[in-house]
């Protein structure tokens, strides 16, 4: 086998831990998401003949300003109000647990808002817990990976916590699975495509982060501890393709997989 | 009713305090408050916090009285029980506590209406919502730095149900650092009741029982150093203690 193919070979099969909705508990199975097929108990059979639940997380949180095309973009705001200077701290913020949302499960477009941005992002799940790591031995704490769609509704600001804007039910999309970091490609190397109605929109890569993961996660646990199964979370926001009701999400990274997810209309409307 | 969660016999258990310090737990036995350790009284998944919803603090921090309530979350990395340590960071000018009625839920919510508000709570207990203001930037602000830091909000000592605690629009509630008087409010002052901020949040997304709802803070944040003993009080619900260390 040459070393191409042996590559691919291990971008497409990975053993992953994921969840099959209606049961309780995590399990190991190898999927070929490539190919479509996942194997559990030596049988293969579709992905798509199982109903996916979420991976098991507990809190999760995404890393803000980490896109340096969105850094660039917002440089001169930076220094005019209300910021009036780059952040030097982590600027953080949560995906609460009523956002959680799992492979071809439906996003709800609320009423009386027509789009909403969907920013790939990699998910980095804790593994034991992280307080006050650093950067070098980040990774140690780290058990996978996994692909999470940040919904929000498109806001300007980020003075104030997007808080209305970001913690809608189903607005975070995660999975399918996770993948243990050992069983992958490095994560600088991790890249992630996304594909609305099947059109590629957006190609993005580790190399348009301002800092790598394993900086962030020492800088996030020198002040907070992260515990077996939280999540952070890294996107490429800058140039997120916006959706609206009747589209279908698709982000697929290499070396994980693809998590894929259809934005319906609100039944009812305000009014019901 | 009044419901604490702590660790004794090197487990952890339910209990119900009686008036006389002792605990009732949930066997029948009865401890002594000396030999528990306090846990949190809840384990929430989802913590929804207020800034500024009381008009004399946000204008004691220069701020207009926001139009629509500003929120922000929190991890359970913070949480701490009564009788808790909380660290000042080395180096640091102002660290403060926010004493804050914290309201528990207890029904999944959602798109909840304000009269029904009170049909989904459990009940009540108190935070110290502690704030390092040395960290504050204007991104997410409050930003976590501040706000999300372990360990710097002590919750409890207990609940109290909604029925014991009658109508929590009138409670006031005080701040007292080695035994002085330093903060005082009245729950009534706040910028959006709790039936308002019930049908505020749950018009957008959906709460679980035993998610938190902090409600905001009065006036009267002063620094805290290390050594400080500091205890929220909320009438009606108790005397939360937490010593900076």
């Amino acid at each position: 086998m040459t070393l191409i193919t042996a590559m691919e070979g291990r971008e497409a099969i990975v053993n992953v831990r994921l969840r099959l909705a209606g049961r309780r508990h995590s399990i190991e199975a190898e999927v070929d998401w490539r190919g479509g097929t996942v194997t559990l108990d030596r049988r293969t059979s579709r992905i798509d003949e199982w109903e996916w639940d979420a991976p098991e997380v507990g809190a999760v949180y995404g890393v803000a300003l980490n896109d340096r095309r969105e850094w660039e973009a917002m440089a001169e705001a930076m220094t005019a109000p209300p910021y009036r200077k780059p952040p030097e701290g982590p600027v953080l913020y949560m995906k609460p647990a009523n956002t959680i949302n799992a492979h071809r499960r439906p996003v709800v477009l609320p009423s009386g808002v027509n789009r909403l941005r969907t920013a790939p992002a990699i998910g980095l799940v804790i593994g034991r817990t992280a307080a006050r790591v650093r950067p070098e031995g980040a990774l140690d704490v780290v058990f996978g990976y996994t692909i999470v769609n940040d919904l929000s509704i498109p806001h300007e600001q980020l003075y104030r916590p997007a808080v209305k804007e970001q913690a809608r039910d189903g607005f975070t999309p995660i999975g399918p699975w996770v993948v243990p970091k050992e069983e992958t490609v490095p994560l600088s190397s991790l890249a992630a495509r996304v594909y609305v109605n099947g059109r590629l929109v957006q190609c993005v890569d580790l190399r348009r982060f301002r800092r790598p993961p394993e900086q962030w996660l020492a800088d996030v646990t020198e002040f907070m501890t992260l515990e077996q199964g939280d999540v952070l979370f890294f996107s490429w926001p800058a140039d997120a393709p916006l959706v609206s009701a009747g589209d279908v999400v698709r982000i697929e990274m290499d070396g994980i997989g693809a998590l894929e997810n259809p934005i319906v209309a609100e039944e009812g409307g305000e009014g019901e | 009713m009044k419901q604490a969660r702590v660790a004794w016999n090197g487990t952890v258990t339910e209990a119900e305090p009686l008036d006389s310090g002792r605990l009732l737990l949930p066997d029948g036995t009865i401890v002594d408050e000396h030999e528990v350790m306090w846990l949190p009284p809840v384990e929430p998944r989802t913590i929804v916090a207020l800034g500024l919803n009381y008009a004399d603090h946000a204008g004691e921090l220069s701020f207009a009285a926001p139009k629509e309530p500003l929120l922000f979350f929190k991890g359970k990395n913070t949480l701490i029980g009564h009788r808790g340590r909380t660290v000042r960071p080395a180096g640091v000018d102002m660290m403060h506590y926010e004493c804050e009625l914290a309201v528990v839920i207890g029904r999944p919510a959602r798109r909840v209406k304000a009269e029904q508000a009170y049909d989904y709570i459990w009940g009540y207990t108190i935070a110290n919502d502690y704030a390092v203001r040395d960290y504050l930037e204007n991104y997410y602000r409050p930003n976590f730095r501040v706000k999300n830091r372990d360990r710097t909000t002590p919750l409890g000592p207990w609940i109290v149900s909604h029925e014991e605690v009658g109508d929590p629009m009138a409670l006031a509630l005080r701040t007292y650092v080695n035994g002085a008087l330093v903060q005082e409010g009245y729950t009534g002052d706040m910028i959006f009741s709790i039936p308002y901020l019930l049908e505020y949040i749950t018009s957008f997304m959906t709460l679980a029982p035993g998610d938190l709802i902090l409600t905001g803070t009065p006036k009267g944040a002063v620094n805290v150093q290390p050594g400080d003993e500091v205890v929220a009080e909320i009438e009606r619900i108790g005397r939360l203690i937490n010593y900076i260390e």
